[in-house]
């Protein structure tokens, strides 16, 4: 007969999770498993609020597998080291990503990029290696084989740092793939929300040019003031963004919603690149024309590999580089989902889990 | 309309051209201007019938020209040159692509991109920086300024260099720019027609595996027998297609009728690239997850520019690289585009300028 959540490991855990794709989440009792000889165990202190949690508790994508305890921008205090684990001692300071899991022995997994392993799994409702599923950072605790494990630099606050573990490399590794850090070239970020205002402070560290493209002209001046981006342009403002078209080497594009891609592929220069990183539940219509006329491309990315994430967060830590946050009570989450659909967030959410989850 | 008349140029030209949409070619007499003193004046001998040429015929793009003189894979004999040419002599043997100008001051153009240039001009249906419209290469002469020329060098067979000029360098650029040349590159090549039969030449003569993905099965003899590929699909199969899943570094899609990326997206291996050569009207419906699980793109290309055309060239006399043609007459052009319709040419059609032209003036 199949174990429950709570009978199916050794030991109790808690959290919150979603039952369904109403996506509210409430406390929810389940367990993890022993700490194997090559695990962490992770006491959590904070767990970033990333918009995937929100896409997932309400089955955007269609397969979310409920209960479903979200959670991949951890950051804690390893509590356990198993006797294979070289790279940490109990009482350092942790990070888990958005994966725990992969082959380790693909030729994706042999290059360090383990997050197109296609064995690959997540944080998050998906099956580990041990067949079970996984549940993610809304909880107490994790154990996390050590090859997904990341030193959290000294000075990275763990709290702005969180997201970091998700938002932040999701934007540096494509950034870094496709060749968007040559100083003074001149990058756009479409979309200002947990991943837009994060690519802002990476560009400018790599001494790029940065125009926000955002449909919100109430974000101009923080963009601008407060992120440090050179220029802002209206995406709805046709003339704006008609005396923009040809200005741009690369564009990252944020955005989670369905949008045209056909504006802000005029946006580029030849050989400009578009790199897409929001994944809508629709389609997004390419144009062809615009792609052949000026041999510009379209490119996706899916966070980075764990041996990158370690590198962007000591970039981070070295350019002072953390996410802009407002800090929640576990028991206002449900809230904060709701004003992250809305996009009502500077910039993103973290949940302060250590002092506010606690079991009842 | 009713332009400036035909002769309002200096030189009488002679050639077949279509007066309206309905892309008929017939005998036209017209002129082109005198050469110029950076300029050459080239006797077309050969000149290749692309696609473009029947998609502008019939107006499918909505910016023809009419009378429309067609062709931009021309091969000819330098006749005239003016004082200051330093690269041709009389005699030479050069091409001519689908371009013949550019604005030369522009990032594109200063980086040997003139194909870039948002001011290029078009070999044929373009108008000229002197407002006067071109006429391409179905035609007995063209005078080009030398830096849009490439020179043929003697190891390459006229007739058969021709489609290179379009064809050749529209599967070389992107092969180059995008990586996707070379030992232990494994590249799919949609379309086996003028285009893709090419592109697996090249292809393998940089040493990558090719396979060819068409929804012709009856070309698998010529893709692998003839032109050497080394596997070949047929996209409407769905098991072959299953069955290839993650095994391309890159692809070159070289169909421009409007057809399913999604199943060529799925072919590439994690961080491939699929390079788009047909610019459709219609836009695809992007999956953004195909993309994003696998890093992998998409982009575009069209053609290259004169300096790599010319290294093209160079590379295809090395190699022996040439097209697999129907060398046809003047007279025959209308029945060739009918049958360049339905596809039904192995691979390209090429027109005898020089044997057949002047016999059709009456």
């Amino acid at each position: 007969m199949a174990k429950s959540p709570e009978t199916e490991h050794p030991n109790k855990a808690f959290g919150w999770a979603a039952k369904d794709k109403s996506g509210v989440l409430s406390p929810f009792h389940f367990s993890r498993r022993d700490n194997g000889d090559n695990d962490v165990t992770v006491k959590i202190l904070y767990c970033g609020v990333c918009h995937t949690d929100l896409h997932t508790i309400k089955n955007d994508w269609g397969f979310s597998y409920y209960p479903v305890v979200p959670g991949h921008e951890i950051v804690g205090i390893a509590t356990k080291v198993g006797k294979n684990v070289t790279k940490f001692r109990e009482g350092d300071r942790v990070g888990v990503g958005v994966i725990t899991g992969s082959c380790q022995s693909c030729e994706s997994c042999n290059q360090d990029l383990e997050n197109y392993c296609p064995q690959m799994s997540f944080t998050y409702n998906s099956i580990g290696s041990d067949g079970t599923k996984t549940y993610g950072g809304y909880s107490e605790s994790i154990v996390v084989d050590q090859r997904f494990v990341l030193q959290f630099p000294e000075g990275l606050p763990s709290d702005s740092g969180a997201p970091l573990l998700c938002a932040g490399i999701t934007v540096y590794s494509p950034m870094k793939y496709y060749g968007m850090t040559e100083p003074g070239k001149h990058l756009g970020v479409a979309g200002l929300g947990g991943l837009g205002h994060v690519a802002v402070k990476i560009g400018k560290a790599f001494g790029l040019k940065v125009t926000v493209i955002s449909s919100s002209p109430s974000k101009e001046d923080e963009a601008i003031n407060r992120l440090g981006a050179d220029s802002f342009l209206v995406s709805s403002d046709p003339q704006k963004m008609k005396a923009a078209i040809g200005t741009m080497d690369y564009i990252i594009d944020t955005v989670s919603a369905v949008h045209a891609l056909f504006p802000l592929l005029g946006l580029l220069k030849v050989n400009g690149k578009l790199v897409t990183l929001g994944l809508p539940e629709k389609p997004l219509e390419l144009p062809i024309f615009p792609l052949v006329l000026g041999r510009k491309m379209v490119g996706g990315s899916d966070i980075g590999g764990m041996k990158e994430t370690q590198e962007m967060l000591e970039f981070c830590a070295k350019h002072n580089i953390t996410a802009d946050i407002e800090l929640i009570k576990m028991d206002e989450i449900n809230t904060a989902m709701e004003r992250l659909a809305k996009s009502d967030v500077r910039y993103r959410f973290v949940i302060d889990v250590a002092n506010s989850l606690s079991p009842p | 309309m009713e332009r400036l008349g035909e002769k309002y140029q200096s030189v009488e030209a002679f050639g077949w051209a279509a007066r309206d949409s309905s892309g008929h070619l017939s005998p036209f007499v017209f002129s082109r201007r005198e050469t110029g003193e950076e300029e050459v004046r080239v006797k077309v001998l050969y000149c290749g019938v692309c696609h473009s040429d029947l998609h502008c015929l019939k107006n499918e793009w909505h910016s023809s020209i009419y009378p429309l003189v067609p062709g931009h894979e021309i091969v000819g004999e330098v006749a005239e040159i003016g004082r200051k040419v330093s690269k041709f002599s009389i005699g030479d043997k050069i091409g001519v692509g689908c371009i013949v100008d550019s604005c030369r001051a522009c990032e594109s153009c200063r980086e040997d991109q003139e194909n870039y240039c948002t001011k290029s001009v078009a070999t044929y249906n373009g108008v000229h920086y002197d407002g006067t419209v071109n006429y391409g290469g179905y035609s007995d002469h063209i005078v080009v300024d030398e830096c849009y020329a490439v020179k043929i060098p003697h190891t390459l067979p006229l007739a058969s260099a021709a489609p290179l000029l379009c064809a050749g360098i529209s599967m070389y650029s992107p092969m180059k720019y995008f990586g996707l040349a070379g030992q232990g590159k494994h590249i799919g090549i949609v379309g086996l027609g003028g285009l893709g039969h090419i592109g697996v030449r090249f292809a393998k003569a940089f040493g990558s595996k090719v396979t060819v993905v068409s929804s012709t099965a009856g070309k698998s003899k010529d893709a692998l027998e003839n032109f050497g590929a080394d596997g070949f699909l047929v996209s409407t199969n769905e098991d072959q297609m299953q069955a290839a899943m993650g095994t391309m570094d890159g692809i070159i899609d070289t169909v421009s009728a409007s057809h399913p990326i999604l199943p060529l997206v799925g072919l590439l291996k994690p961080n491939g690239k699929l390079v788009l050569l047909g610019a459709t009207e219609k836009p695809f419906d992007l999956h953004a997850f195909s993309l994003i699980l696998g890093r992998k793109s998409i982009a575009g290309s069209a053609i290259g520019g004169i300096k790599e055309t010319q290294e093209m060239i160079n590379f295809a006399a090395e190699h022996g690289i040439k097209a697999e043609i129907e060398t046809i007459s003047m007279e025959y052009v209308n029945t060739a585009m009918d049958r360049l319709a339905k596809g039904d040419v192995r691979y390209r059609f090429v027109i005898d300028i020089a044997n057949t032209l002047a016999v059709t003036r009456s």
